[in-house]
């Protein structure tokens, strides 16, 4: 029958019945919301728009179709055939399989919740008028003076890097541990702990607001976003491909890695979170509907998000009027009548009539496209850019409460899954005696994770996470997707597998599926496998950090880029365009 | 003679008040940028007042409380709007010393300010520094309060959910037993419901209607 690989058909290895989901949309809801993360809010639009727009959302479609979905619908159905986490899933194919997707959902988690925390940080400080990163403290000793390093860069990075992080130049400077990042980080554990005491029955109440929650925030966003000035300004560079790109772009080796790894994180295949989520599902479920579903909804929550996004970063560029203040002042011309399309008229016109006097002023190159290329991704969108544009828009603190619980939500429920990826093998494999409860196992999990994240903590821990989060995690993924397939294509046998489908949704694995199984998948897989390494083989390793000494080109000081592993330095340009100075003569 | 006298007045005050003249300075009014709609024009009233107010900052420093509006001097009001001022003694021949004007100004910013429904930002006094608020420092940290607060509830429902399932579980483990108790109970019951012991197979107490035959006796053997 249909119960192949020796695996009981109900019961976990504690003897007991198996928890099961309360009902469908639970389990829908707890899909979707590990697959909608932080990645969606803040990597999506940074690639679209960096790949021009419109012409980056093909091989995005592409990736999604071929490799996306087989994926995710095969993790889905074998969790939900044998009814395991992903140590008892993948003993048929290799019990290394389902350790290591394990330690990797165990490496996420831990800084996973610590970026959690930076949100958690940011939140706790938006419930205060005015904001603390609009205006720079003064120095020591009160002079009058504001601090050297918020002048030279911005309030918003100052109180990044140094009121929240209180960065080290280097990754080898460990620091001290900040007491205050401690504290949140604790309190995020902590939050996380109380929503997966006991595993699903918790989860599945917690999952409707924190799933939920975020695309209300996102559409407040956009609706508010779209009627603010710029905003259609944003919306029209997210869209329109790069000028002189254009179908380039398909070209591109790069845009097609992008896309694929992109479709491969987004949805959050290989951490044995899917696969814990439907091992809790009733036996006849037809999870191909649910593979397709929840594939599709992440990749329209990420337009969405992107849409909102961009128009409130097409505002925030608008608003840089430090140019054109220089220019009213400099030639005594009435206030505000130049507007910012006018500029570049009035401008030539001003450079023709006296020129020497138009040399002197201290203009900078400052246009929309320049600044919306820069650090728009990443925690940069987040606790840089997206902060600064949340200050210029009336009744900031409320925005900032928005967003912050946004994120924080979001990336709760992301939590969610990573944590079941290992909970529930660690059940399955019964590592603690029947008699103890499962709030105990729950509790020594969240706290070895916290005890290990501490380190993220120091003064360093933002340099660590970089390299974990670019070095550490998307290789092991890659690696432990393709044998999934590949062991349920060939290993398992496709026979076998269609004869377990048929026997859950009612009807055998179509064509499309079978080819993406057997050939494309893998195929793609292992590509984006080979082109990781020779990425990585051919760029020095290297981070982004922020050195108060460093001075730019343009004189402004900000990151730039550090050797991971002592390689050759590359500095890149920072903070472009600084803001007129507030209060007095520019 | 009084053309003559006029005409060197205004010529002294032309010569007193110029763009970069010494104790001389500058102001930059940003009147549409803070009242956008309601933004009124600068005209010669206005100038008097902020002359008006200029006069009446001087009044309060000791020594000078005798200035008068005519003492103050506005030259060089551009389109922006933005002009130059001076001060000058009653003799009209000396500015008064810049010193005197910046720190006068600074004590009463805040009517200046008030009088043109302005702020510090959109009525600058080029080269005169306004007064920052004093930092303040809340003995607790805001951020620190709600933390308190979000970690205590947080706390007080781990603990209740761990409370709940101890006492489910406790529960479940009596459960068992009483379910067998009551499954006893529900034996005894139907045995004597209605006060008669209900045992259908049991003939104990009970004749034997001899109208209902049994199967075989009815038909007859072929």
């Amino acid at each position: 029958m249909a119960w192949a690989g020796g695996a009981e058909p109900h019961g976990d290895g504690r003897g007991d019945k198996r928890p099961a989901w309360d009902n469908k949309g639970q389990y829908l809801l707890s899909c979707l919301g590990f697959a909608v993360g932080l990645g969606n809010i803040w990597r999506f639009p940074y690639l679209c728009q960096t790949h021009g727009g419109g012409a980056f959302l093909i091989p995005y479609l592409i990736a999604l179709v071929l490799e996306g979905i087989p994926v995710f619908y095969i993790e889905l159905a074998i969790g939900q055939c044998l009814r395991r986490g992903s140590i008892g899933v993948w003993t048929a194919v290799s019990p290394y399989l389902g350790l290591g997707c394990l330690t990797v959902s165990f490496l996420v988690s831990l800084y996973y919740n610590t970026v959690l925390s930076w949100v958690l940080w940011y939140l706790l400080n938006s419930f205060q008028d005015p904001l603390p990163w609009s205006s720079c403290p003064l120095d020591i000793n009160r002079t009058g003076a504001f601090e050297a390093e918020c002048q030279a860069s911005s309030t918003v990075s100052y109180f990044w890097y140094r009121q929240t992080l209180n960065i080290t130049a280097d990754i080898s400077d460990n620091g001290s541990i900040q007491w205050r990042l401690l504290a949140c980080l604790a309190a995020s554990w902590a939050v996380v702990y109380l929503c997966v005491i006991r595993g699903i029955e918790t989860t599945g109440k917690a999952i409707y607001f924190t799933a939920l929650f975020p695309y209300l925030v996102l559409t407040i966003f956009l609706i508010r976003g779209l009627t603010l000035p710029g905003a259609v300004r944003g919306l029209i560079y997210l869209f329109t491909p790069n000028p002189g790109r254009g179908v380039q772009t398909l070209r591109n080796p790069r845009v097609w890695l992008d896309a694929a790894t992109q479709i491969f994180f987004s949805l959050s295949l290989a951490f044995g979170g899917h696969i814990a989520f439907a091992s809790y599902n009733p036996p006849r479920n037809n999870c191909e509907k649910d593979a397709v579903t929840v594939a599709l909804v992440n990749s329209l929550t990420s337009l969405y998000a992107s849409i909102a996004v961009f128009s409130v970063l097409g505002f925030k560029a608008a608003n840089d009027h430090g140019n054109l203040l220089r220019l009213l002042n400099a030639f005594d011309l009435p206030d505000q009548s130049i507007s910012r399309d006018d500029y570049a008229a009035v401008l030539a016109h001003l450079n023709a009539t006296q020129p020497e006097s138009v040399a002197r002023l201290p203009l900078e190159v400052c246009q929309l496209e320049d600044f919306l290329d820069k650090s728009a991704s990443g925690t940069g969108l987040a606790f840089v850019v997206f902060t600064e544009a949340v200050l210029h828009m009336p009744g900031a603190p409320g925005w900032a409460v928005l967003f912050f619980g946004m994120l924080f939500t979001l990336g709760l429920s992301s939590m969610f899954g990573n944590l079941e990826g290992i909970i529930t093998p660690l059940l399955d494999l019964g590592v603690l005696r029947r008699s103890v409860p499962k709030e105990v196992l729950t509790g020594l999990v969240c706290l070895l994770c916290f005890l290990s994240a501490t380190c993220f903590a120091l003064q360093s821990g933002s340099y660590w996470l970089q390299v974990f989060d670019s070095y550490a995690a998307p290789l092991n993924l890659i690696i432990f997707a393709f044998f999934e397939v590949v062991g349920i294509a060939y290993v398992y046998g496709m026979p076998r597998f269609s004869d377990d489908i048929a026997c859950m949704t009612g009807r055998r694995p179509g064509l499309y599926w079978r080819v993406t199984w057997k050939v494309v998948s893998p195929l793609l897989l292992l590509t984006i496998f080979v082109a990781y390494i020779a990425v990585l083989a051919w760029t020095p390793l290297s981070y982004r950090a922020w050195d108060p000494q460093y001075v730019g080109p343009l004189g402004a000081t900000g990151s730039h880029f550090g050797p991971a592993l002592a390689f050759p330095w590359c500095h890149t340009w920072q903070d472009g365009c600084p803001k007129l100075q507030e209060g007095g003569a520019s | 003679m009084l053309c003559l006298l006029f005409f060197l007045v205004t010529a002294v005050g032309a010569e007193l008040c110029q763009p970069d003249a010494e104790n001389a300075f500058k102001v930059r009014l940003s009147i549409r940028t803070a009242l956008g709609d309601k933004a009124y024009a600068w005209d010669t009233n206005e100038e008097y007042l902020f002359k008006a107010m200029v006069a009446f900052s001087m009044r309060k420093v000791p020594n000078r409380e005798t200035t008068e509006i005519s003492h103050v001097l506005l030259c060089n009001v551009t389109q922006r709007v933005s002009f130059w001022f001076v001060v000058t003694d009653p003799s009209k021949n000396h500015t008064l010393p810049a010193v005197e004007i910046q720190s006068a100004i600074r004590m009463n910013r805040n009517r200046i300010n008030s009088a043109f429904f302005l702020n510090d930002q959109t009525l600058e006094f080029l080269k005169i520094p306004s007064t920052l608020a004093p930092p303040t420092d809340p003995t607790m940290p805001i951020w620190m309060i709600i933390f308190s607060v979000i970690f205590c509830i947080v706390i007080v429902a781990v603990m209740l959910l761990i409370f709940s399932g101890i006492r489910q579980r406790r529960r479940k483990s009596k459960g068992p037993s009483e379910v067998d108790d009551t499954e006893d109970k529900c034996e005894n019951m139907i045995t004597i419901e209605n006060g008669i012991p209900c045992d259908p197979l049991d003939t104990k107490g009970g004749h034997i209607n001899d109208v209902f035959m049994t199967e075989d006796e009815r038909l007859t053997p072929l």
